[in-house]
């Protein structure tokens, strides 16, 4: 249940929301031109990353505007919200790590949970 | 000692000036007011409550809390009320209470299903995956493995109780109402933060209620007198709530948490107030969460440790210091840490002869060991517990040393009614667990406790790995201002309450021992892991051996934590055990993940208000009231409710339909259209934009004209429809399907402000603003200039695809003139406030032409008849207007949403699914919608090659036939050709495949 801040209305519950799939993906103009392939990766094609993702979203039961996201995908951290046709702000390249600490592909399942002598409150070496 | 032998003469918290009186099963029994359903059968002697899910063993009670994982019962009077599965350890007794054994027949003495028992070597873990396959396969034995199992039956009837959920913010959520969450919530509340603190059982105190209170004073003061001067200060706070009989079962991204309060569950239903909901649901969004959600004694596991009568040691003091029952008259008490002994001795002095203190051990406290032996109690160090015996309770125990030197393996038995068993604490992390917080195994205590947390939480006391209670009340304090602090606020230092030097100990060192042995062989030993599931030492083994080696995959091939527990007690023992046959750590195994919720939540208080009525919105039209007054059965269309057909007196529907549609193309039919969705579009660059929305060019629409308008996705495919009228150069009306409004308004609103923000364009939903009615019929311009002052509706003067302004007694109405049956037709929008009177004034004026409301139905089989689609019905989001032969429709300049993809290879391949007409061979046989095209006479074997299905399907009166649109493969191609439909019980029925305009064929012939 994330707590999103609208761009225009401030924080409120992702009751309110609706997601619109990635941002930044501009409608090509010139689809007459274009190739099939490269219409397809327009219909078709999403990066879906662990990690940050440019989100579209709307503040569906709100005040309707559509704005944009940057989520970290593996820890639902939010880290930007911003409005339409604002540029993607410059993130931190320091991001917080997976709760498990797993590497970025994978499920961090079973022996990944266990904790590395000397991580802070873990066992000491 | 009498049938009440088991109550205490003095203590515990319950009312002993009151007795109430509960049954269960076709017994009654006395209880007091603060009795649980367990304290109170235990007080009456009663441990065997149930019988475990696969085995049918007897199953007593193990615990005192929401840990418990075998006691459970039926709760209820009523089919209506009858709450499966619940703890006898949570639910609270009041007047009248009636509970129910389950899982057994016919009786919980005597149950046929304990003959899984017998057969138990057959079935080990896995058993059905072996078994129940090849011929005939796991289907057919589904549904018998399906009526064998499970717990408990769902009510029968539907649940008259209320609900509701309650959304609250906070500043620190304090979890756990213990020594540790109550210094918590003081702490931050004291320093003025907004406080919740939610406690699972009907009291605060926690484990300072299962305290002797004569052993443990806090600041001189009994703990329950303490408890009760730290709630008063709390309540008298205005910002702190707190909730009792409240369990946060779900923590969630963004420090949301759910709070699932049981409000009323123990009162008596006659005595429930009028108002007052059964349960609550608090959507909590907090800044800061102390956990403090305490511990969990986990069982040890030895040769038949699942008799009734045997008990976790720590919830017998529970039992004797908050209930005032002590369970056992003769008891053992086996214990691997030094919290059994604390048990023990607590038991000697209320009086139960404890007969032997068993220890794992071969080091134990001294003061123990002393006290002990002042009391007479033998003491077996180093020892294990190879059995024991007793039917429906345990009788006794047999122990011998753990470590065999020379002959003396013979095993000393011992009597008993009751075996407290203590094989140490785990700190309660399932809520940490579920915020995302690491876990770290702490080999002190042998247990996991919370490592590096992830959200806006932290833990104290026993649910961070901190037993002793001076600890607890530091640990509480140390959080609470924590949270406080991380919440904005300034919290000052706390006193920590004084407790006397023994309540300083927690649980000392533990030997933990996977399994204890036995003089039995290793194969022939059954030790339960999971009391509720039925999981062996052995069962888990099997699963290692059969290369589930994982705990993920252990779990799912033995069910061992799954349940209604959810392996509370058991899953510590299950990785524990896992590891040793893996010889590994438990750290290196890890665990398995905890999820949301904690424990069952009823739906019930998950849907809250949301039922029946409440839903969802259901609108209804201005002129709903005279539909309803009229015979009208109705159907959901979106949110709305559509009058689908009109009924007589005596009238069947099908009749009512045919009636209907003869109406409106013979005399004047009149349709409630006034669900379509309705956008008013408006700005200098609206005609740019429609142009852009639709595929058909707009740019040249003069004011005053419509147009049909196609929307696509970008995908190419057909996504909503409708008439749009231009009434100025800057200003149009758009109409849109019942269904698809919402859907519409929002994708234009997207292009709007996502993709063409240059566009100055401005939409508003009008919907609701207009009712429309909508006359159909040779006659009906002749009414429509009846009712409309001034206005000539002939249709050589109003032309088609046209509106005029209007008015209708003074009242302002625009008049579209379109059609949706093919059939001469008028729509009159009038504003909603005036939608009933003007439909009264269309049944009074058109009286003399024979008016006949039509209804939804008659509408789909009228535009069916005329070859029109309804989207949705002839498209599924996979049609393109090319299939459905619009290829009219798509402009051949300029882009459009979803342009590109009409030329994609997939769009333009020959054999897409068409739309196509199929008539019957036989006029009266009308085809069942959704009913496959093939294109044989007789279906191959499977599978059968399919051509496409039949979309819509009625009888048409005007043509006296059946008549049905069908999306066929290379259809429009295959027009003349004969195909076959297949039916559900008979032979593929013979049809042939025609354009899709019924009338416009009949006429031709009839030309």
């Amino acid at each position: 249940m994330f707590l999103i801040r609208c761009p225009w209305c401030g924080e409120r519950d992702i009751a309110e929301f609706a997601h619109g799939g990635e941002a930044h993906i501009a409608r090509p103009e010139d689809s007459e031109e274009l190739p099939d392939s490269e219409w397809a990766g327009y219909l078709f094609l999403r990066t879906n990353p662990k990690g940050v993702i440019a989100e579209r979203w709307n503040h569906q039961a709100g005040c309707r505007r559509w704005f944009n996201m940057l989520r970290n995908t593996a820890t639902d951290d939010i880290l930007a919200v911003y409005k339409v046709g604002e540029p993607r702000p410059e993130v931190s390249a320091n991001l917080p790590a997976t709760p498990s600490g797993e590497a970025a592909i994978g499920s961090g399942n079973d022996a990944a949970k266990v904790m590395a002598p000397g991580e802070r409150g873990g066992p000491v070496a | 000692m009498s049938k009440h032998g088991y109550r205490l003469p003095r203590g515990g918290l319950i009312d002993r000036t009151r007795t109430l009186r509960f049954s269960f099963g076709r017994q009654t029994f006395d209880a007091h007011p603060g009795d649980t359903l367990a304290s109170a059968l235990l007080a009456n002697g009663e441990h065997m409550v149930a019988r475990s899910f696969k085995y049918h063993r007897p199953r007593g009670i193990l615990s005192a809390g929401s840990e418990e994982p075998a006691a459970l019962v039926e709760i209820g009077a009523d089919r209506a009320r009858s709450d499966p599965n619940t703890r006898v350890t949570e639910q609270e007794i009041f007047e009248g209470l009636k509970a129910r054994p389950q899982n057994c027949w016919p009786t919980l003495g005597f149950d046929i299903g304990a003959l899984n028992d017998v057969i138990a070597p057959f079935i080990p873990a896995g058993f059905y995956y072996k078994t129940f396959k090849g011929w005939p396969g796991w289907m057919a034995f589904e549904p018998l493995v399906r009526r064998a199992a499970g717990l408990g039956r769902a009510p029968a009837l539907p649940d008259p109780d209320r609900y509701e959920a309650v959304n609250r913010h906070c500043d620190v959520l304090v979890i756990g109402g213990g020594p540790a969450g109550m210094m918590a919530a003081l702490a931050a509340g004291r320093a003025g933060a907004r406080v919740m603190l939610c406690e699972e059982t009907a009291a605060l105190g926690g484990t300072l209620l299962s305290r002797d209170p004569e052993m443990l004073s806090v600041d001189g003061k009994a703990p329950a007198e303490w408890v009760a001067a730290i709630r008063a200060e709390l309540e008298s706070m205005p910002d702190v709530a707190i909730l009792t009989r409240a369990t946060a079962f779900g923590y969630y991204s963004h420090n949301f948490v759910g709070v699932w309060e049981r409000v009323s569950d123990h009162l008596s239903p006659a005595t429930v107030p009028q108002r007052m909901p059964r349960q609550r649901l608090w959507r909590v969004r907090a800044k800061e969460v102390v956990l403090a959600a305490g511990s969990i004694e986990r069982p040890l596991v030895f040769h038949e440790n699942d008799r009734p009568g045997i008990m976790l040691a720590g919830s017998v003091r529970t039992y004797m210091h908050r209930y005032g029952v002590l369970p056992g008259r003769r008891i053992v008490v086996a214990t691997n840490n030094d919290s059994g002994w604390d048990a023990a001795l607590d038991m000697a002095r209320a009086g139960g002869e404890v007969a032997a203190v068993i220890d794992l051990r071969s080091e134990m406290a001294p003061t123990h060991l002393t006290e002990a032996a002042r009391r007479g109690i033998a003491i077996y160090g180093n020892a294990t517990i190879v059995g024991t015996e007793g039917r429906n309770r345990i009788s006794r125990v047999a122990v011998r040393p753990l470590t065999r030197r020379g002959g003396s393996s013979r095993p000393v038995e011992i009597e008993c009614d009751l075996l407290a068993v203590a094989g140490g604490w785990a700190p309660n992390v399932a809520l940490f667990a579920q915020s995302r917080g690491k876990l770290r195994y702490d080999e002190q205590i042998e247990a996991f406790r919370p490592g590096r947390s992830w959200q806006h939480e932290r833990s104290a006391g026993a649910a961070n790995g901190f037993f002793g209670m001076a600890e607890c009340f530091a640990e509480g304090a140390r959080a609470g201002a924590d949270a406080a602090r991380a919440a904005g606020l300034d919290p000052k230092p706390l006193a920590i309450p004084t407790v006397p030097a023994s309540g300083q100990i927690g649980q000392g060192p533990i030997r933990v021992i996977p399994e204890l042995p036995s003089n039995r062989p290793k194969h022939k030993i059954r030790a339960f892991i999971d009391l509720q599931d039925d999981v062996t030492t052995k069962d888990l083994g099997l699963a290692v051996k059969e290369g589930y080696r994982s705990v993920e995959h252990a779990k799912r091939y033995t069910t061992s934590g799954m349940g209604t527990d959810q392996g509370k007690v058991a899953n510590l023992n299950a990785f524990g055990f896992l590891a040793s046959v893996r010889g590994e750590a438990i750290p290196a195994i890890g665990t398995t993940t905890f999820r949301q919720p904690y424990k069952p939540v009823t739906f019930a208080a998950l849907a809250g208000q949301h039922v029946g009525d409440l839903f969802a919105p259901r609108r209804t039209t201005a002129m709903h009231d005279w539909h309803r007054a009229h015979g009208a059965v109705f159907e959901p269309v979106g949110d709305w409710l559509r009058a689908r057909a009109y009924l007589k007196e005596g009238e069947s529907f099908h009749a009512a339909v045919q009636r209907e549609a003869r109406a409106a193309r013979a005399t004047i039919g009149v349709l409630d259209a006034s669900t379509l969705g309705k956008v008013d579009v408006r700005g200098p660059d609206a005609r740019e934009f429609l142009n852009r929305v639709y595929t058909n060019a707009w740019l040249k629409l003069a004011p005053g004209k419509a147009r049909y308008g196609l929307m696509l996705g970008e995908d190419g495919m057909v996504m909503d429809d409708g008439v749009t009228a231009c009434l100025a150069d800057d200003h149009f009306h758009m109409t849109t399907t019942t269904g698809g409004a919402a859907r519409v308004l929002g994708k234009l609103e997207d292009y709007l402000q996502t993709e063409w923000p240059d566009l100055k364009v401005y939409l508003t939903s009008v919907t609701e603003e207009w009712a429309v009615v909508s006359l159909c019929g040779p006659e009906c311009h002749k009414l429509v200039s009846d009712l409309c002052d001034g206005l000539d509706a002939d249709p050589e003067k109003f032309p088609f695809m046209t509106l005029r302004d209007a008015h209708v007694g003074g009242v302002p109405v625009r008049v579209f003139r379109i059609s949706f049956t093919g059939e001469l037709s008028y729509e009159i929008n009038i504003k909603a406030s005036y939608g009933l009177w003007l439909w009264q004034q269309v049944m009074e004026k058109g009286a003399q032409y024979g008016v006949t409301p039509y209804g939804t139905e008659a509408m789909h089989l009228l535009r069916a008849e005329k070859g029109f689609i309804i989207v949705g019905q002839e498209t599924d989001g996979t049609v393109n207007p090319l299939d459905l032969g619009l290829i009219g429709m798509v402009k051949m300049k300029g882009d459009f949403i979803g342009r590109r993809s009409l030329f994609r290879p997939d769009s333009m391949r020959d054999d897409r699914r068409e739309l196509v007409g199929l008539l019957t061979s036989d006029p009266n046989m009308v085809l069942m919608e959704g009913a496959q095209v093939i294109g044989g006479e007789a279906e191959s074997e499977p599978p059968v090659p399919m051509l496409g299905w039949v979309a819509s399907s009625y009888f048409s009166p005007n043509l006296g036939r059946s008549i049905a649109m069908a999306l066929v493969k290379g259809g429009r191609k295959r027009t003349g050709e004969q195909l076959w439909v297949s039916r559900r019980d008979g032979a593929p029925v013979a049809v042939m495949v025609t354009a899709t305009d019924f009338l416009a064929a009949r006429e031709k012939a009839d030309g």
